[in-house]
Order: structure tokens, then sequence, then C-alpha cells
């Protein structure tokens, strides 16, 4: 097995007193998109800010193409390669779609194709039409497309993506897969927090299923398709 | 009405506008971004001024011109802009997370700091600039004459809003500035270095401070009082505006400029009052000024005192202070006993603003506004009518807590740094009728002659007086915290929308909150104006306030008796320090710091942790 591209071990994590993150144990492969799956309030969005180094993680461990992320300002770690699309969106409301696109901006690795806004309206031709539209004049769906467009405009070797088909239309949940497809052609992995079952099987390579903080199944997406009991107990699906 | 007048009042009026609109625009962006609002905008302002007066001059004996005269200019602007970077990574850095009342007296702190060393460094003295080559001939409009450096100034406003524009629209920078002035979490994940960005806002604030205060050398010499005045007045316009809106600062500073030349001929002593008065009504009807917005990100950071078990013995404790405090006269002097009344009185003013902020969450930076308002009242009473000191006292109280419900109704509409606004500008509403309605109240001199009866004359009777109203006062609003209405308060603190959707009227128990708070403080007031027999505008000033908050600050914000605690060692280092040295600004402002950087929680808060660690 090649070596991978983010390694995580035994990431827990607390808010105040309450601990919420139990020794979490991942690895994330180039080109690979890794569900972690689980029930409101598992853990998932808590897992995805600690390795952005958005919650303090009491005790990370993490690498990155082999660096260290512990101690890390989150800026540098987004520096290193690492997206970040964060489950309410969080669009710059204030600014163009064209604006928003600017300021995840950054230069591609050497021998890479850099993300272009031209690229990305291909990718999402709603946005093609609405540059100059401000973000709080947009839809939910439409703020989604933009917030992974934005992500990518850093050019990521992975992209931390929370919950992407939440609050938006089915449509627009097709689009989003459509989307995920493309940058794992394009080499990007994709760590993936979803609830939505049914989406997160049709896109992602493997799973995590998370239950108050704990991973209860690791393994390939195919295996937790047929284990219908554990799929029942912890996802209710 | 002469037509050629009143164009000449009105071009004044935009070229006040302007510099007024320079300054306050990089106090807007400072905050858009970093959500600091930054009282030593001001002091940056005034160390453009002095800078400038002192390096023109310089520079023009070198080679005189306008070239270099202008080249001085933007020379001092870019020095006030590298204090600002530094100003920046020393303190500012640190307290992005805190909460806004430890921002704002942080910041104040760096006044204080600022006010003495600029004594030290330009001299006591004021400093006149020279005037601008090539610009010493007034211009004819109308027949009239009119400087022609106020022509080149109405044209700086507009010059600096179009280039600010162009920054913040058309460069990468701007974009980032804006980006983080709504989201600066998300800037960092998209690999945004924040730390970089804020300084460089701060460079761009601190510049723009600068020139507003260097542009001014040709009107005003460089003086030790430009700091306060124009901060008020860059506060008023940045509120009125919207926080963090350069347009809207624009808009606000042409309004103002028009208000201050025109008013001043309607009601000639009345300027200050004017300026702020439009503060409290476009904030009245619009609370997040022209182009502001509620607050999103963030919420108020309320801090205040939590739930403690209740300390064993507490009625002993409490028997235990009163029989000092009953037997403090037979062993002090005449001088203790009159420090000892002081720190009681100014005691019973921090408490009363610890219901504010500690248990409502109401963090008012113009708590002075009641204690003068008792304070005033009380001596009004007795100067106009003649009244007994016994019949003084309630006045006083009545006008304070008449004062609290009224701007109470305004405020209680309001959250976090618009709130803390609001209410400095109803302090300095009061401030400026007390200082300027000389018939009435005096003015600057304010009215002497208020003496307490004689059965309470003499050091032992006033302050066994001034003991019993603040024990009583304070067990009072003690029981009153304990109440479920304090309850209720705190919950509003913690988290408005639960607590409203538990049905808690909080907007009525705030106001309830406000007056009670201000009626005390009036008593605290009434009871000051009796002990020094005589009153003037500075009890009602920004420093009266800042002094209580401080105390709350030292003794702990997140107990109930810090407030007591912090006047007595606030008063009492005051007394001691302050005679030995001529920097006690200085000393102080760095204290400031330094609990808010270091001691966050107080005295009583931090012995109480030590306390509770061991137990």
């Amino acid at each position: 097995m090649t070596t991978p591209l983010l390694e995580v071990w035994n990431l827990c994590a607390s808010y105040g007193r309450a601990q919420v993150l139990f020794d979490l144990t991942f690895r994330l492969h180039q080109g690979e998109v890794l569900a972690l799956v689980g029930r409101n309030g598992a853990g998932k969005t808590t897992t995805l800010k600690a390795i952005m180094g958005l919650v303090s993680a009491s005790a990370k461990q993490a690498t990155f193409k082999g660096k260290s992320l512990a101690g890390l300002p989150t800026y540098k770690i987004a520096r290193l390669g690492l997206g970040y699309v964060p489950e309410d969106r969080r669009i710059f409301t204030d600014l163009t779609v064209e604006e928003n696109l600017e300021t995840g901006r950054r230069p591609a690795p050497a021998g890479r194709s850099p993300w272009t806004p031209e690229r990305l309206f291909r990718l999402f031709p709603n946005l093609a039409e609405m540059r100059g539209r401000r973000g709080n004049q947009m839809s939910g769906g439409e703020q989604q497309m933009l917030t992974i467009a934005r992500t990518l405009m850093g050019n990521p070797d992975a992209i931390l993506l929370d919950e992407p088909s939440e609050g938006i239309a089915p449509v627009i949940v097709q689009m989003m897969a459509e989307a995920i497809r493309a940058m794992k052609a394009e080499g990007v992995a994709v760590l993936l927090s979803e609830q939505n079952w049914a989406f997160a099987a049709g896109i992602s390579d493997r799973a995590c299923v998370i239950e108050r903080g704990e991973i209860r199944f690791q393994g390939s997406m195919d295996e937790l398709m047929a284990d219908e009991a554990l799929r029942a107990e912890t996802l209710g699906v | 009405m002469d037509p050629a007048f009143l164009a000449v009042q009105a071009l004044s009026g935009l070229s006040s506008a302007s510099s007024l609109f320079i300054t306050a625009c990089g106090l807007t962006i400072v905050f858009g971004v970093t959500r600091i609002v930054n009282f030593a905008h001001g002091s940056l302002y005034m160390i453009g001024a002095y800078t400038a007066a002192t390096l023109v001059p310089r520079l023009l004996e070198l080679s005189f011109g306008p070239v270099t005269f202008w080249a001085g200019i933007l020379a001092s602007a870019l020095i006030v802009g590298v204090i600002g970077v530094i100003i920046e990574v020393l303190l500012l850095r640190r307290i992005y997370g805190a909460p806004e009342l430890f921002q704002l007296l942080a910041t104040f702190g760096v006044v204080l700091v600022v006010q003495d060393l600029v004594v030290q460094v330009f001299g006591p003295q004021d400093i006149l600039g020279p005037r601008a080559p090539g610009l010493r001939a007034p211009v004819e409009i109308l027949g009239r004459r009119f400087p022609s450096y106020e022509l080149v100034l109405i044209a700086a406003g507009p010059i600096v809003l179009g280039l600010v524009w162009l920054l913040l629209r058309k460069t990468r920078f701007g974009v980032l500035v804006r980006a983080a002035t709504q989201d600066r979490d998300m800037v960092a994940s998209l690999g945004v270095n924040q730390a970089l960005l804020f300084t460089g806002t701060l460079f761009l604030g601190a510049f723009l401070a600068g020139l507003g205060g260097a542009l001014q050398i040709p009107r005003v010499s460089a003086n030790t009082g430009m700091d306060l005045s124009i901060i008020a007045e860059a506060f008023v316009v940045t509120v009125v505006g919207g926080m963090g809106s350069v347009p809207g600062a624009f808009l606000a500073a042409l309004i103002i400029g028009q208000l201050q030349a025109f008013g001043i001929l309607i009601f000639p002593k009345s300027t200050l009052v004017v300026v702020f008065l439009l503060m409290a009504v476009v904030l009245a009807i619009r609370p997040y000024g022209f182009f502001g917005r509620a607050e999103v990100i963030g919420g108020t950071h309320a801090v205040g005192i939590a739930s403690r078990t209740p300390l064993p013995g507490r009625s002993l404790i409490l028997l235990v202070v009163v029989a000092i405090l009953a037997a403090f006269p037979l062993v002090a002097d005449a001088y203790l006993l009159k420090v000892a009344t002081e720190i009681l009185i100014f005691a019973l003013f921090a408490f009363s603003l610890q219901l504010l902020i500690g248990v409502g969450g109401i963090v008012s930076f113009g708590h002075a506004a009641f204690f003068g308002l008792g304070a005033y009242g009380a001596a009004l009473a007795v100067k106009w009518y003649g009244v007994s000191m016994e019949a003084a006292l309630p006045l006083g109280l009545a006008l304070a807590a008449l004062g609290a419900a009224l701007v109470g109704a305004f405020v209680v509409r309001l959250s976090g740094i618009y709130l803390a606004m609001m209410t400095l500008a109803a302090a300095q509403i009061l401030y400026a009728v007390a200082f300027q309605w000389v018939e009435v109240t005096g003015g600057d001199n304010g009215i002497v002659g208020v003496w307490p009866s004689p059965w309470a004359g003499g050091p032992v009777p006033y302050y066994l007086l001034t003991a019993a109203l603040t024990v009583v006062t304070v067990l009072l609003l003690k029981r009153i915290i304990d109440a479920p209405f304090g309850y209720s308060l705190r919950a509003a603190r913690d988290s408005e929308a639960r607590a409203e959707a538990i049905g808690l009227k909080v907007r009525q128990h705030r106001w309830l909150a406000f007056t009670i708070a201000g009626a005390a403080a009036g008593l605290a007031g009434g009871i000051y104006a009796f002990s020094r027999g005589s009153v003037d505008p500075s009890l009602l000033g920004i420093s009266t306030s800042v002094d209580a908050l401080t105390m709350l600050l030292l003794g702990g914000i997140q107990t109930v008796m810090g407030p007591l605690v912090g006047a007595a060692v606030l008063h009492a280092l005051r007394d001691w320090i302050m005679p030995l040295t001529s920097l006690w600004r200085l000393l102080l402002g760095l204290s400031i710091i330094a609990m808010v950087l270091i001691f966050p929680r107080g005295l009583v808060g931090t012995v109480r942790d030590r306390w509770e660690a061991r137990a």
C-alpha cells in the first residue's frame, strides 16, 4: 500500500470538560474518498475541525504528506495542501462569487495545472452565470458549490468536506456527487463527513463508522454495505 | 441670512467633515477586521499631530516648499502607522478573543500611557505647526475670505475615500480584509495568515489616524486634549455610519460636519450635545447605524458572575466587616477617614456597575452619567432650592434613576459594542450639558457649598453615614442579584435568545436593572457631592466611568464582592502613588493592560480560584 496522504492516530478532543472524540485512528490515501458516517452528534464535524486546528485536540497526532500537524496554526495546515469545506458553508456574503474565489487562491504545487475560476465554472456551470453576484443573494445549493470551488482554488491535495448534501435540493446533491468524482479524478483525496447514507455510499471508497466519538467500523464501502446488522445499529439504515 | 456667510459656514463644515472622516475611517476599518474598538485611535491621531508639528518645520528649514510640507505630513502618518503596528503586535494580538469589555479597557490603558509619553517626548506645551507653503493666502468666496488650506482639506476626504475604496475593492489585500471582516476562522482555513492581515490592517488604520492628526497642524496646535476629543467624535461617526462601514463613516462625517457648522449658529453652546443627540436618535431608529449590521459572529462574549457554593459563615464575615467599619473612627485620623469615606462611595458606585456588567452583561461605558446625575441632582437642589441634605440625597437618587430609566429605554435595544458606545454617548451628552449650561450648572467651575446637615458634618459622622448607606445599599443590591430577578438577568446575559424562549421579558428586565443600577450610582454620587462640598463636570466624564470599570476589573468581574475590593485597592494605590510620580497615568494604563493580559479574573477571582483549587 502507498504511504497515506493524511494519517491520524489517537485523536482526542474535548469541548470544555466533555470529551467528544476518543482515540480516532484512520488514514486517507491519495485520490480516495473516505466517508466518516454516523449519527448526528457522533463527532464527525469535530474530527474535521480538530484536524484543521479549529478546535483544540487534546492529543493530536496527525501527519499530512509526512509533516506533523500538531501545534500548527490553521492557516499553515491549509497551506500544506489541506482544504476545508465547513458544514455551514460560510460563504463571504458581502463578497461576489469571483471575490470569494479569490480569497481561496493559492499557488499550485509544481507540475500541477492550477484550478482557475474558468475551470471551476465548467465544473459548476451555475456559478458561471453569477460571477458578479454577492454571496447573500445565492441559494443554499449555489453557496455549497461556491464553498467547494473556493477551497479548490487553493489547489489542495486533500479536502475535508463537511456535510455537503445537507439542506440542498436533490438535483444539486447530484451535482455535488459529480463534483466529488471530478476532484477524485484529479487526484484530490476527500475526507467526507456525511449523514446522508445514500449519498455517501454512492461516492466513497471506504468508510469509518463513528459512534459517540469512537470508531466502530473501518473498512471498504462494500464491506459496510454487506453488514446490515452494523448499519442498522449504528446508522439506522 | 447672508448667502455668502451660509456658503462659508457650509464649506467649513465640509472641511471638518473631511478631517473627521479620515480619522474615523481608520477606526472603522480596524473595527471591521479585528472587532476591537480601539480607544487608542485618538491617541494615534494626537501622535500624528505632534509628530507633524515637530517634524514638518525641521524639514521646511532644509528645503522650503509645498513638496516638503506634504512629504512631511505623509512621513508623520507613516510613523504613526508603524506605532500602530507595534501596538498590534504587543497588545491587540493577544486580546482578539477577549471579551469586549477587556478590549475596551486595554486600549483605554494605551490612551493613558500615550498621554504621559507624549508629554515626556514632546513637552507639556502646545505646539503650533507651520502653515502650508503655497496655501497661505485666503481665497474669496462670494466676497468672503476663506482659508485656502481648508479647500485642500475638503478635497482630501473624498480622495481618501476613493483610495480606500480602491484598496478594499480592487486588491487581494482588500478582498481578504473584507472576508476577514465577516469570518476570520474561514479565512484562516483558506490558508491566509491572519496575523499578517491584522497587522496590515492596523498599519492602515493607524496611518489614517496619523494622517488625520498631521493634517490638522496648520489649523490647530497639537495639544494633550486632542486624543479624547477626537475619539469621542470618531466613535460617533463610526457608530452612526455603522461599525465597519467606510461609506457609512463618510456620510456620518458629512452630516456631523454640517450639524456642527450650523448648530453653532442656532445653539451657540450646544455643539457637543447636538453631535451626541444625533447618535442617540440614529441608534434609536437604526440600532446598527446607517450601514451597519447586527453582530453575527462571536456574540457579546459576556463575562460575569457565576453561581458558587456560598462561603461558610457568611453572616459572621458580614458582622466582622460591619464591626470593623464601625470601629474604624476609633483608630483613624481625619485624613484616613476621608480616604475611607471616598473608598466606600466608590465601592458603592462600582458595585452598582457590577449589577449591570457582571449580572446583566450590559457593558456600560458611561456609568459615570448616573454618578454625576446623583451628585448634580443633590447639588442643584441645595443651590437652587436650599433643601437640606436629607432631602437632597433622595432627590439626587431620583434624578439619577430617572436619567437611567430614560437612557435605559434606548440602551436595552442594543447589544455589544453599540451598547457600550450608546452609554458612552449618554454620559458625554450629560457631561456637555454640565459643562456648557453655565447659568444653571456653573460650567467648568461646578457648584460649591454643598455641605451636609450639621448633625452629619465632620469626618466621623459623615464617614459613619456613608458606611451605613453603602452597607445597606450593597446588601439590597446583593439581595436583588440573588433573587429570581438576578437569575433572569444572568440567563439573558448568557443567552438572550434562550432566555426569551423560556418567556423572560429580557428588555424589560434589563431596563429595570439599568434603572436600579443608575439609582444606586446616583446615591453614591450624592454622598460624594456632600463629602467634598462641591461638584464639577469631571464626575460625568469618561475617566470616571473608566475608574469604575477598572475597579471592577481589578477586583474581578466574575465575583460579587470583587468591585468592593477593587475600589479599595485602586483608591488606596492612587492616594499613595499619585503624589510620588508625575507618571500616574502611565502606571495606571500599564496596570490596566497587565491586568487584562495576566489577571483577567481580578484579585478576588484569582484568590478564590487558588483557594478552590486547593480545596
